[in-house]
């Protein structure tokens, strides 16, 4: 499905409001008939990228390519990318059939030829029959079709997606990331989707770039974002994490001992581009999945993190249930994750354990000062 | 308890329903009576549509009633054209202080009363008015110009005093459009003007219509700055009303020509609600 084709570039895009940098020096490419997603939180400058890339927004300085064309000066409706509204902005003064035909009726396609491409864009989305109907008749589910529909009939180079999931229901948004990552892989579109939701990023993307105070963090893959975090703010907002301060007392080639203050030694992984040294103050980061609960017989390897616990809590939820552990010593609290396979029906709150995980699952990085 | 919110809503109820009952139907009924009699001797009235056949059979009357209704729809159709840039303006381009700025400036004219406003716009356009003097001092006449008595001063004098009432319903129903929605026009292709004619313009029908119907009740019942911009040419209807009540005496013809006044004004409105697809109650609510 991929090829080498680039259907977005940016180049050293920034966006200032006064003082306020939204938009920091971004610079990605994004390869044709690829899901890209932007995940960060509210208020990261993923919007304004989005709205600079949809030309509501013009960058502050930097340019911004689609297949190769400057887009710098050119109008929302001159290019060729079109935009899925977080709240759809479907035209509630049209039917549903009119609102897919409005981009078809302004590029002047003749009047057969748009019945035919709606009707086609209508039976893709599995709502051949409600071309009649009013928008306000429409489920919350159906009304995303639509709004997709609205676009994609109009072949755009890019779909360009803010938040839409963001308005419906948990079940509905479960179904729709799958139906959306499906209908993605069907049209061959590249869809640019920005979120604030990890799992709507994780599931559906080819590639994900998690953004923060206005600049990416780091752009991968959804399983090494989640295995191999470059920098601290991915490894604390991709997916849990237990996450510790503290002090490095010892460095190797690409691994590192750190001390928790009045706590335990922790060894980890140094990632990425930080560079530490001793004496450093370091982020340390575990996965809840990662961290082991030892049964009384059991002893913890010998390169293993290990710490004394009591439970505090225990959560089920299914197949995410965890318990809430607390450290003895620094009254540290701990998620650990509990997979529901029976080997940890007998735990009760309050009784104490011993908790490993090995280093390799360990993440360590510098704060910065 | 029950009782007593029953009592509360009638108590609310009652100013209103007595203005309605007292100022608005028993005059219009006892309108209606004086308007369909006829004085055949002192103090003895017969029934009669004589006013009625009156008022058709003189030319002045109808013409006068047929110039007024057109100059009337003119005049809405007018403060519509300059209402609409400047609501839109303030409804969809500004934010936070200047838009309570620039509404207030719209606002502000209301503060002094209807005949200081139109005394003002003789002053500008009075043969010896400001205008006229500037032009002159200019060098771009030779004389003194009257602008004033002539039907684009009326016209002029009508828009300036219905502008409020056409801009607020139009702020408000424009607010209420959301502004992705005029985004996702332009990025399917559209432009300024068909976003416009397919996007704002339906959106906000329901505003139009109601500013559509105040403003042209209002010009059609004006008396005021017909009467004082057009001078004795304006041959505005309210004014032959006026003629008839109090120069004349003759309430049977000026009563008469009340009620084809209020079947004019609901007709035009009612057709007006028919073409433009509304209703008065989605008008209203807006």
């Amino acid at each position: 499905m991929q090829s080498s084709v680039i259907d977005l570039e940016t180049r050293d895009v920034q966006k200032h409001y006064g003082d306020f940098t939204a938009v920091d020096n971004v610079s990605l490419q994004i390869e044709k008939g690829s899901f890209f997603s932007i995940l960060g939180p509210s208020g990261c400058g993923k919007t304004t990228l989005l709205r600079m890339i949809a030309g509501f927004d013009e960058p502050d300085s930097g340019d911004i390519l689609i297949r190769g064309d400057s887009m710098l000066g050119v109008a929302p409706n001159k290019r060729p990318a079109n935009m899925v509204f977080q709240h759809l902005a479907l035209f509630p003064m049209m039917s549903v059939a009119e609102n897919i035909a409005y981009g078809l009726r302004q590029k002047k396609v003749a009047a057969a030829e748009i019945n035919r491409r709606v009707q086609e864009a209508l039976e893709s989305v599995d709502l051949a029959s409600s071309g009649k109907k009013q928008i306000s008749q429409l489920s919350g589910g159906q009304k995303q079709r639509i709004a997709i529909a609205r676009c994609l009939v109009l072949e755009p180079k890019l779909l360009l997606l803010d938040e839409p999931l963001g308005a419906l229901d948990l079940k509905l948004r479960e179904h729709m990331k799958v139906e959306l990552k499906q209908m993605q892989n069907r049209v061959g579109t590249t869809f640019i989707y920005i979120t604030h939701d990890q799992s709507e990023a994780l599931v559906m993307s080819n590639k994900v770039a998690v953004m923060n105070n206005g600049s990416f963090e780091q752009v991968g893959e959804p399983a090494d974002l989640y295995y191999h975090p470059q920098t601290s703010f991915v490894a604390g907002f991709v997916g849990d994490a237990n996450r510790w301060q503290a002090s490095v007392s010892s460095v190797s080639n690409d691994s590192c001992t750190t001390a928790v203050a009045n706590g335990p030694q922790l060894r980890a992984k140094t990632a990425g581009a930080s560079r530490l040294a001793v004496g450093d103050l370091a982020d340390v980061f575990v996965r809840p999945e990662a961290i082991k609960i030892l049964q009384n017989s059991q002893s913890p390897a010998e390169t293993d993190n290990h710490l004394q616990c009591r439970v505090v809590d225990l959560l089920f939820n299914g197949a995410n249930s965890s318990a809430l552990l607390e450290e003895l010593a620094t009254a540290k609290t701990i998620h650990v994750a509990l997979p529901q396979t029976g080997e940890y029906l007998g735990l009760q709150k309050g009784e104490q354990l011993q908790i490993a995980w090995s280093p390799e699952q360990t993440h360590c990085f510098k704060v910065d000062s | 308890m029950k009782q007593q919110s029953a009592l509360f809503f009638w108590l609310l109820l009652a100013p209103f329903a007595l203005w309605l009952i007292l100022l608005v139907i028993i005059p219009h009924i006892d309108m209606l009576g004086i308007a369909l009699r006829e004085q055949v001797a002192p103090r003895k009235y017969v029934f009669s549509v004589q006013n009625f056949t009156e008022f058709f059979t003189e030319p002045l009357y109808w013409r006068t009633f047929m110039r007024t209704a057109v100059m009337s729809i003119l005049a809405t159709a007018m403060t519509l054209i300059v209402a609409f840039p400047v609501s839109y303006f303030i409804a969809k381009m500004l934010r936070g202080r200047s838009k309570a700025f620039l509404f207030l400036l719209c606002l502000i004219p209301f503060w002094v009363s209807e005949l200081v406003r139109t005394y003002g716009w003789m002053i500008l356009l009075r043969e010896t008015g400001v205008i006229s003097n500037a032009l002159q001092y200019l060098g771009l006449v030779s004389g003194p110009v009257e602008l004033l008595y002539n039907d684009a001063a009326i016209m002029v004098g009508l828009v300036y005093t219905s502008m409020l009432f056409m801009v607020v319903p139009l702020v408000t129903v424009l607010e209420s459009l959301q502004d992705d929605i005029i985004e996702a026009s332009y990025d399917l292709g559209g432009n300024m003007w068909t976003t416009m004619r397919s996007i704002v313009i339906p959106h906000a029908m329901p505003g139009i219509v109601s500013g559509c119907i105040i403003v042209f009740m209002m010009t059609l019942g004006n008396y005021l700055t017909p009467n004082l911009l057009g001078g004795k040419d304006s041959l505005w209807f309210t004014e032959q009303i006026y003629t008839q009540f109090i120069t004349r005496f003759n309430w049977e013809l000026g009563s008469a020509f009340g009620i084809l006044l209020l079947l004019l004004s609901s007709l035009i409105v009612w057709l007006g609600l028919k073409l433009s697809k509304q209703t008065l109650t989605s008008t209203m609510a807006s």
